[in-house]
């Protein structure tokens, strides 16, 4: 009992600090003040379009790379199943500035064509460095996933009813590890949402970026925008325990996926 | 559907080192349901996964109907297989379980639909055809799975192990069960177990199987009255092994009778020799001057099976027709052999003559 009342201060406190902080206002009044200045911060709205423009493609893409390894190594390769893991942890290993440098480096040096194609927006630049940075989250939980069912069975059940690859993936496979597949599509929204060093140091004003930017400038604001957007990732994270635990209907979301 | 024969040549599988299955040759007549029996790494299944294309062999070919299909793919083969473990899809319902070859075929859907009802009909599950796996029960989901793989008209059913899953009753009904829609629709069947019951009650054929080799197909009642090899005789029912000794007419004296002596013949006349007697080829008669003395008795419903031992301090397995007045446990008995014949094995290693 005295552990939850320490935890409930420990986690509560903060938050209510934050609320109540972000209900001050300028005037000295309480007042959601801070929160419809944001609805009036263009730059921010900008930045959250951008921001969710990236997470979307990073997320198709994550999921059409990394479901078939997973189900490829282990169906095919299982013992590399370990080494196939310790490959996809690197991104944690390695500080993003490391990465950021690099990417630096590569974009004062690129080619007019180069740059066009890649550089010219955060959604070609940033894209593929947040797929591999989702990667470690994103696969361990699609492998977690992928380990629940009976891969093999399932996987020669539809073979041997006609089925191609393409259909076992799509048809059998995502739609009985669709809560893997939306907890890893949630890590890699909440990392795209979150990801400040790599944007900042390429000058791309992602949402994130205006967040730290805004947070500087007016300190009420911020914190307004942090509770909102811990309200929204509760709100996600209650969406999927939601879908994923409800038993009659699996297959009609199933089929929605 | 027209029945279509399946033949195996010289199909070898390596898995490293370990030769899991070695030149395996094997014809299945057209409508005919052979059982592969044998226990676990026998080969038996990775010679089910060959048929079905889910493997590639290492060397031989696959033929079914004539045609060579080693290099055709799983979803081509046209194969309906029901599988060890439960391999409904969780998230479809039963109808599109067994819709789902059919889809793959591009087949419309009123035409689906038809079919799905009348396959699920046949393994009476009408009733059951909006409920999901996981509100059926073992013996339902393997009945869908049978009415999935029937669906497409498979050329050649595969079934491996489907009932080991299940329990003893549920087992022996959809035994029954699979037995009869294979005959009713002649359908060319491959069953693979190692349950020899199992197999010997549901087989046109059984093939033994013993590290990747056939050891010795036929008739349940050839392979198991007169079993090829000791590794057969062994593994299907019960063997006792008892010392005997060959006569000079190529008979064998086992237990004071005189049987006919099947087995390796290359044997001089007065050699000691191991011999395999089914305990149901055994009697034990109450004999207070007997060499042998009843250990334990357990009923087992229609017969009895009693431990004796025997003075030398060997044990023999003895089944009787349960009936009163068989010996308890602790009277002295004497044993006799019954049967006409009896299988040699090898050199009586140890093993003295059993006195009468």
């Amino acid at each position: 009992m005295a552990i939850l009342v320490l935890a409930a201060i420990f986690f509560l406190g903060p938050l209510i600090s934050a609320i109540r902080f972000s209900l001050e206002q300028t005037n000295g009044k309480d007042g959601l003040g801070n929160y419809t200045q944001l609805l009036h911060n263009a730059a921010l709205g900008g930045s959250l379009v951008t921001s969710l423009e990236i997470a979307a493609l990073t997320t198709a893409i994550m999921l059409a790379l990394m479901l078939p390894t997973v189900v490829w190594v282990r169906l095919r390769l299982p013992r590399l199943a370990l080494l196939v893991e310790s490959i996809s942890v690197l991104p944690i290993v390695i500080p993003p500035i490391v990465m950021a440098a690099g990417l630096a480096t590569l974009q004062s040096h690129a080619s007019a064509g180069l740059s066009n194609l890649i550089f010219s927006s955060p959604l070609t630049a940033l894209t593929p460095v947040y797929v591999i940075l989702a990667m470690p989250f994103a696969y361990r939980s699609l492998d977690v996933g992928v380990r629940a069912i009976d891969l093999r069975t399932l996987v020669d059940a539809a073979r041997s009813l006609g089925a191609g690859w393409t259909t076992v993936l799509g048809r059998v496979i995502l739609p009985n590890v669709r809560t893997a597949v939306l907890t890893a599509a949630s890590l890699t929204v909440a990392l795209v949402l979150a990801e400040v060093v790599i944007a900042e140091t390429l000058l791309y004003t992602t949402y994130p970026v205006e967040l730290v930017d805004t947070g500087q400038a007016q300190l009420g604001v911020a914190v307004a925008l942090s509770v909102l957007s811990l309200a929204i990732t509760w709100m996600l994270l209650l969406a999927i325990s939601f879908i994923g635990n409800r038993g009659a209907s699996r297959a009609r979301i199933g089929r929605l996926l | 559907m027209s029945a279509v024969a399946v033949h195996l040549d010289g199909l070898t599988r390596r898995f490293g080192e370990l030769i899991a299955l070695d030149e395996l040759d094997l014809d299945v007549a057209p409508g005919e349901l052979v059982a592969l029996l044998g226990p676990s790494g026998c080969g038996k299944t990775t010679a089910l996964r060959l048929l079905a294309g889910f493997d590639y062999p290492d060397g031989g070919r696959v033929k079914v109907g004539g045609v060579d299909i080693t290099d055709v793919p799983a979803s081509k083969r046209d194969m309906g297989m029901v599988f060890q473990a439960y391999s409904l899809f969780p998230n479809m319902d039963a109808r599109t379980n067994v819709e789902f070859g059919l889809r793959m075929r591009k087949q419309p859907s009123p035409e689906r639909r038809a079919r799905a009802e009348q396959v699920l009909g046949l393994v009476g599950l009408s009733a059951h055809a909006g409920h999901y796996p996981h509100q059926l029960s073992g013996g339902q989901q393997q009945r869908v799975a049978l009415a999935r793989a029937l669906a497409i008209e498979p050329s050649v059913l595969l079934l491996d192990e489907p009932l080991s899953a299940l329990d003893a009753r549920v087992r022996a009904q959809l035994r029954g069960e699979i037995r009869s829609v294979q005959q009713r629709l002649g359908i060319t069947t491959l069953f693979v177990t190692h349950d020899q019951a199992e197999a010997l009650s549901i087989a046109d054929r059984v093939g033994v199987m013993h590290e990747g080799k056939l050891e010795q197909i036929g008739t349940p009642e050839e392979v198991y009255e007169r079993p090829a090899t000791p590794f057969v005789a062994e593994f299907v029912g019960t063997m006792n092994r008892v010392a005997g000794r060959l006569a000079a007419d190529g008979r064998l004296e086992v237990l004071g009778a005189s049987l006919k002596a099947s087995g390796p013949q290359s044997r001089a006349a007065g050699e000691l020799v191991e011999v395999l007697v089914r305990p149901e080829a055994l009697e034990a008669v109450a004999d207070p001057n007997g060499h042998a003395t009843v250990a334990e008795r357990t009923f087992l419903g229609s017969f009895t099976r009693m431990r004796v031992t025997l003075d030398d301090g060997s044990e023999l397995l003895i089944d009787a027709a349960s009936r009163r007045g068989l010996p308890e446990p602790g009277v002295r008995v004497s044993v006799r052999a019954t049967g006409e014949d009896a299988l040699v094995s090898g050199s009586a290693h140890g093993l003295t003559p059993a006195a009468p």
